[in-house]
């Protein structure tokens, strides 16, 4: 009884504390302090309880384990500051000064933080020493401030905190599920509330036996890896009844996440194909209409990553606020920083070399050794930071299936390049014209196309393409010399599967070797299943020598 | 032996380019071993193993001028040839180190000690004669070729398509090669090799005897190259490479002279990794990176296609500079590479042949490489 | 016409002989150059590759060892004599590290060698080092399995990193179940089959351990990441033990982010991710995770600030990070340049034989001594990614690790030990059978 007093004290003091919404850990970036609402009557009635200065003047140089029981005790002070301060301690955020227990929160880059405390006056930093932290007390914290938000009266916070407490489903829990699980007026929230029942009554002693089929059937409901795992014991269980039950939960259950892996896989497979169709986009163009085998393009690749560092350094430097928006201002800048580079490459040593295809391969082999050691000798051999705006961080679930933010981006990203590309060949008069040459170069030329200039211009078009996709891969990818080289070898594979000068060839051939890539790497790992992809390619041009969708064209018949 | 394959073989820079390596292969050994070792004319072990392996590398650009000059086909996978040729004689010379590895077990080499192997793997049966394993360095890069060149010469895959499906290959290879669970050593493939036929891999002795056979092979490398495109086969390898329907057409089954003629700069390949791997002490599977395979193509295009001494050159020429500017210029050795592909590319499309002469080709009538590719393919398909 | 074809063929051939008799001079032009170097300096050789896929680690390490020869310089350098540096560029190519090793030894005749990082690498010169007779510096974290006369090990041996991490992670996570996660090379192998035989030694299920390579350079990590996830969901608190090696871990790591596993779900322990690597990730998503190194930039240390002082002023770069082979080499240098001290010359033997048992201190506050097993005693720390890339430490060995070259938890090496100290002189002495196995027993 007094143990259930423990946790519906703090609960109802800090009810008021709690309506702002919590997120599931607390960050470094989120720490700010809250001012402390109302002091509520119950904390003063309790003198038994020993103060939170007290409590804090522990905490500055105790071991680890000290720590998580002082945790404890802060969470069950009662004391409105205690959330506050749970989640600066878990951001890493806390001071303590050890003489009189005051307790500080940082604020800022380290080297110029300043300091407040927990009632937001600030603090001088004189005397204050970091309380250090580590993944078994943030889980603790975690912990303590979810069960704290399960009777939040905000909706949202209570489902995370529900969640939060089927991972735990600790036996300790249950009076407290019950009161929330009493007054939940929210569907999602109460079937997140009783599966967080059914949980505990699974793993308790003690339960009956209709209880325990009752509550597998609730978990059966959830479908997922966890429920998968809190039936598994029961599936051996000497009672029929149980067991039967079990099984058939497991069984639904198993078919059930087969398809969802599937599925993921499928996605996984489109999100890798993305990432190659738009390394093997440019390609294709420049293979395809001019004939010309880019050695160099994956470090038009390199250049638009670069551009996206620079772009992104630049603004952090000019205004701060736009941090969100630069990866957006990178895109035109890669592409024209690739497309410049590009008209020029192709301006000095390709415009030389036309028609003789095999040669312009060892050229620019030759130049993208030169633009590595370049970008090395500017930017130093080490990776460079590009930040992932918060817009491409972190995943959302359909189903059983995790989405993640930035794959999902980049595979719309690809597909509206490719749109794009495709509108401007069809619509416009380079498109046109670069159509022509593809054809017929000569026939082009006599009709009074500057075919040079499309030249040109087609290099200067494919590489900033690529450019673009640097941008992309700056987000998944290391932003070193290297990053280029990574991906030309998979990128011609791309294009030699699907056609060359083919765009739908290209995005068939990246989807597909993408897809049977994913759906190999489970069964045979990442490396078997990468060769297995190579050896399938160079059986199928046996079968279709001029790739997936052969073009009628001339340039590239050496 | 008639003038004509007398001249064949040794007319013009053949003769010239034989004395060249027969005086090497005594000059060299000579001057390490006869010379004292303050001498200003000692050469040092380092040297000869040097040049040892300069000769290795334009036995490959041989095999790949063979391939790529007189047939036309752009072979992106001779690193690996090579490479399949070094693993046969490491497997040799990991078998002969016996029970002196560090931990003294007889029968398994030591990487597969420390991996918990329990027993050699069947692959591995044999590699302790060298002679199977000299034959395996010839029969493996051969047979893969066979196989391979078969399939795609059959079904008419060419030109880029051709290259690109050939770096495929040495990719595959060369990931295959880096797991572990293949048993050949991994990443760290095989290296610490102790003796050959009971010679001292270390001793000077040892060093000039593999550096006096590696010039032996070269030379023997380029007499077979040589009869090869003087014999009549050799025309019609080169009217395959001019205009490979026409040939066809005519009645030729240009896909036998092809794979004939890709098995054996396959086989040359092979020899030359052989004969690499004991003078730089290490083979693993960074020798099947596509851009291995490339340089060799470069260092044939730097050298002159076409003419086989072109390729010599351009293996001893390409390798040469790299040790220098990676000495010299540690930073900025990569420039200097870079530019010179590309500046032999734009201005010496005969390479460094074709400087001293109008029309490359030695007895063989080249035409402009530049309407090479084009030209042949607009006649070939109207 | 034949006529004018011979004229032609000769007039190539003797183009062919120049050229190949240039080709010859040129590589040979170091060689004679480097006879006429003078001797009134000491030669240091820098084998570290300056381009190619490595350069990425290598380069800071070539840096520090110009910054220390400098310092050392400043301090009227060794013996009376300047210190020379050599540097040469191996390229990440294995083959021209065993070239360049010889050139360095053979033609540049360097009194030591700091150098390699991959243990290929290491492996393709250590035939050089051992016929030659120099002395090579290696200063990265490796599988152990080797004591070599000619090579010093100051980078960590698996004792000195991977099982205190374990150990960490079992007692204050209280971790049940293990991934352990690595590329497919030497390194991740025989480490993972240490801890294999390790945790299992500590009672943990063949089920509750899963292993998992990847080939370099992985950059798509969906299907791994969401394999760990689901390895992570049976109920039991589980922890990465990754071995993933430099390239792949920034797309590793961002994926971890992207899926939401935390560090306080899933903490991941890393051994080849220090400053240098976290400099080129946004590690706000990643606090709380793991490294396990003998040294980290934000040791509070005299010496260590001094020594940071010291690199960002010489690179120019006030916010330029140090990280653990770094360390090595400082450790390494100082010895190299007391054991010379001690031996009153360069020559090899002499220093071989002063270096064991010298003491020098390291950046995190205490001394590191050379071992007979040419292994060095050290500190092991465990550190949390923090927000601004730097490491915060949870936990360090009350004392010194002694570096254990042959593991005891592998059935090939548990019975050698190594002792370069006359009389037993031997890397790989066999305890059980009372003798120097291999190549030395001849």
């Amino acid at each position: 009884m007094k143990r259930i007093f423990a946790y519906l004290l703090p609960v109802l003091a800090l009810t008021a504390v709690l309506s702002a919404p919590i997120p599931a850990a607390a960050q470094a970036g989120d720490t700010q302090a809250e001012p402390a609402t109302e002091s509520p009557p119950e904390s003063a009635s309790e003198p038994a309880k020993p103060s939170l200065s007290a409590l804090l003047t522990r905490l500055g140089d105790a071991s680890f384990d000290e720590k998580a029981a002082i945790v404890d005790e802060i969470a069950a002070s009662g004391d409105p500051q205690a959330v506050p301060l749970l989640r600066a301690l878990s951001g890493g955020n806390l001071y303590v000064r050890a003489s009189d227990g005051l307790a500080a929160v940082s604020k800022g880059e380290e080297g110029s933080e300043t300091y407040t405390s927990l009632t937001g006056d600030p603090v001088e930093a004189e005397g204050l020493e970091k309380v250090r932290v580590n993944n078994m007390l943030r889980r603790k914290v975690t912990a303590a401030v979810s069960r704290l938000g399960l009777l939040s009266p905000k909706a949202d916070v209570r489902l995370t905190s529900a969640r939060a407490a089927f991972l735990e489903h600790d036996e300790e829990m249950l009076p407290l599920v019950e009161e929330a699980l009493a007054k939940e007026t929210d569907s999602g929230v109460k079937t997140a509330l009783q599966q967080v029942r059914a949980a505990i009554a699974l793993t308790s002693s003690g339960v009956t036996d209709d209880a325990v089929v009752a509550a597998i059937d609730v978990i059966k409901d959830r479908g997922d890896e966890d429920a998968r795992n809190l039936i598994k014991p029961f599936t051996e269980s000497e009672n029929a009844k149980i067991k039967a039950a079990a099984v058939r939960a497991a069984n639904a259950i198993n078919t059930s996440l087969g398809y969802w892996a599937a599925a993921q896989n499928a996605w996984y497979g489109l999100s890798l194909g993305s990432v190659l169709l738009l390394a093997a986009v440019g390609l294709a163009i420049t293979m395809g209409v001019m004939g010309v085998i880019n050695m160099a393009h994956g470090e038009m690749v390199m250049l638009g990553a670069y551009t996206t560092y620079v772009v992104q350094d630049v603004m952090h430097s000019i205004a701060p606020a736009l941090d969100t928006v630069s990866l957006v201002v990178a895109v035109p800048m890669a592409f024209l920083v690739a497309g410049l580079a590009g008209v020029a490459i192709e301006r000095s040593i390709i415009r030389f070399l036309y028609g003789r295809p095999l040669e312009t391969l060892l050229a620019t082999w030759g130049l993208s050794l030169v633009l590595q050691q370049t970008v090395r000798t500017i930017f130093g051999p080490t990776n460079k930071t590009v930040i992932s705006p918060s817009w491409m961080s972190g995943a959302f679930e359909i189903g059983h299936l995790t989405v993640t933010y930035n794959r999902l981006w980049i595979i719309i990203f690809s597909l509206a390049v490719l749109g794009l590309m495709m509108a401007l060949l069809r619509y416009t008069r380079f498109g046109l014209q670069t159509r022509a040459v593809t054809q017929n170069r000569r026939m082009a030329a006599a009709m009074g196309i500057r075919t040079d200039l499309v030249d040109a211009m087609t290099f200067g078009f494919g590489s900033g393409i690529a450019g673009i996709a640097g941008v992309a891969l700056s987000q998944l990818d290391n932003v070193s010399p290297n990053l280029g080289q990574s991906y030309i070898i998979d990128s011609f594979m791309v294009v030699v599967f699907g056609g060359v000068g083919n765009l739908w060839g290209t995005l068939v051939g990246s989807m597909t070797l993408g897809i049977a890539n994913k759906f190999l790497e489970p069964y045979a790992g990442a490396v078997l299943g990468k060769i297995f992809v190579l050896v399938f390619i160079i059986l199928f041009i046996q079968r279709r020598p001029r790739g997936l969708f052969a073009l009628k064209g001339r340039a590239l018949e050496g | 032996m008639t003038p004509a394959v007398r001249t064949a073989l040794f007319g013009g820079a053949s003769i010239w380019l034989l004395g060249l390596i027969a005086a090497l292969a005594v000059i060299v050994p000579a001057m390490n071993l006869l010379m004292p070792p303050d001498s200003a004319f000692h050469l040092s072990a380092f040297a000869v193993t040097l040049i040892g392996k300069y000769l290795c590398y334009a036995l490959l650009a041989l095999s790949v001028d063979l391939i790529w000059g007189y047939c036309g086909i752009l072979s992106l996978c001779h690193g690996a040839f090579f490479g399949l040729g070094g693993y046969a004689m490491g497997m040799y010379l990991m078998r002969e180190i016996g029970d002196r590895g560090v931990y003294g077990n007889p029968d398994l080499p030591d990487f597969m000690v420390f991996l918990n192997w329990k027993e050699l793997p069947w692959y591995w049966y044999g590699f302790d004669n060298f002679g199977f394993a000299m034959l395996m360095a010839v029969v493996a890069p051969g047979l893969l070729a066979l196989v391979f060149g078969a399939l795609a010469f059959r079904s008419r895959v060419t030109g880029v398509y051709f290259s690109i499906i050939t770096q495929a290959l040495t990719f595959a290879l060369m990931l295959a090669f880096f797991r572990n669970d293949m048993g050949f050593g991994g990443n760290n493939g095989m290296t610490d090799f102790k003796d050959i036929l009971g010679f001292s891999v270390q001793s000077d002795g040892t060093r000039c005897a593999i550096f006096v056979i590696t010039a032996i092979m070269l030379a023997a490398g380029f007499l077979v190259c040589r009869a090869v495109v003087h014999s009549k086969l050799g025309k019609i390898l080169i009217s395959i490479r001019d205009a490979e329907s026409r040939t066809r057409f005519v009645g030729y089954r240009v896909e036998h002279y092809k794979l004939f003629v890709w098995v054996l700069s396959a086989c040359i390949a092979g020899v030359a990794g052989a004969l690499y791997v004991p003078q730089v002490g290490i083979i693993n599977p960074s020798e099947f990176e596509p851009a291995n395979s490339i340089e060799a193509v470069i260092a044939v295009a730097v050298g002159g296609r076409g003419t086989l001494v072109g390729g010599i050159i351009g293996g001893v020429l390409v390798n040469a500079v790299k040790t220098f500017f990676t000495g010299t210029l540690p930073d900025f050795w990569l420039f200097a590479l870079g530019a010179m592909f590309i500046l032999v590319t734009l201005f010496l499309p005969k390479g460094v042949i074709g400087l001293f002469k109008k029309t490359g080709g030695i007895g063989v009538k080249l035409p402009g490489l530049g309407k090479l590719a084009s030209g042949a393919a607009k006649e070939a398909k109207p | 016409m034949i006529g004018t074809r011979i004229k032609s063929a000769v007039k190539k051939g003797t183009v062919a002989a120049a050229f190949l008799l240039a080709a010859a001079t040129s590589a040979l032009t170091p060689i004679q150059s480097a006879r006429a170097a003078d001797s009134g300096t000491i030669k240091v050789g820098i084998l570290h590759s300056l381009s190619g896929t490595m350069a990425i680690s290598e380069t800071t390490l070539k840096d520090v060892m110009l910054m220390l020869i400098e310092d050392q310089n400043k301090k009227g350098g060794l013996l009376g004599k300047k210190l020379e540096p050599v540097v040469v560029d191996p390229a990440s190519d294995w083959p021209l590290f065993a070239e360049k090793a010889r050139e360095l030894i053979q033609v540049q005749k360097v009194a030591a060698v700091f150098g390699c990082w991959t243990s290929v690498s290491r492996k393709s010169v250590l035939p050089v080092f051992a016929e030659l007779n120099n002395i090579l510096f290696y200063p990265v974290q490796y599988e152990g399995e080797e004591s070599q006369r000619n090579i010093f090990y100051t980078g960590a041996a698996p004792n000195q990193q991977a099982i205190p991490a374990v150990d960490y992670l079992m007692k204050e996570e209280k971790v049940k179940r293990w991934v352990l996660a690595g590329t497919d090379y030497v390194y991740p192998r025989t480490t993972n089959k240490i801890l294999e035989a390790y945790l299992k030694s500590k009672g943990v299920a063949e089920a509750d351990i899963m292993i998992n390579y990847t080939p370099f350079g992985h950059s798509d990590w969906q299907t791994i990441v969401a394999s760990i996830k689901k390895f992570g969901s049976a109920g039991k608190k589980t922890a990465v033990v990754s071995t993933i090696n430099g390239d792949a871990n920034v797309p590793f790591y961002k994926e971890l982010g992207n899926q939401g596993i935390k560090a306080q779900d899933i903490p991941v322990v890393a051994f080849s991710v220090g400053e240098e690597e976290l400099a080129g990730i946004d590690t706000k998503p990643l606090i709380g995770h793991l490294a396990a190194w003998n040294y980290f930039m934000s040791v509070k240390d005299p010496g260590n600030a001094d020594f940071i002082k010291k690199w960002q002023a010489f690179t120019k770069n006030p916010k330029r990070v140090s990280n653990d082979p770094m360390e090595a080499h400082y450790i390494g240098f100082n010895m190299w340049v007391k054991a010379v001290e001690k031996a009153g010359t360069t020559d090899p033997d002499k220093v071989i034989d002063a270096l064991i048992g010298i003491a020098v201190p390291n950046l995190t506050g205490g001394y590191s001594a050379m071992l007979p097993n040419h292994h060095i005693t050290k500190p092991v720390l465990i550190g949390e990614i923090q927000g601004d890339g730097q490491f915060e430490v949870v936990s360090k060995t009350p004392g010194l690790v002694a570096g254990d070259e042959w593991s005891d938890y592998l059935p090939g090496s548990k019975d050698l030990i190594s002792d370069w100290r006359a009389p037993m002189s031997c890397g790989n002495f066999d305890v059980k059978a009372g003798k120097c196995l291999g190549a030395a027993a001849k």
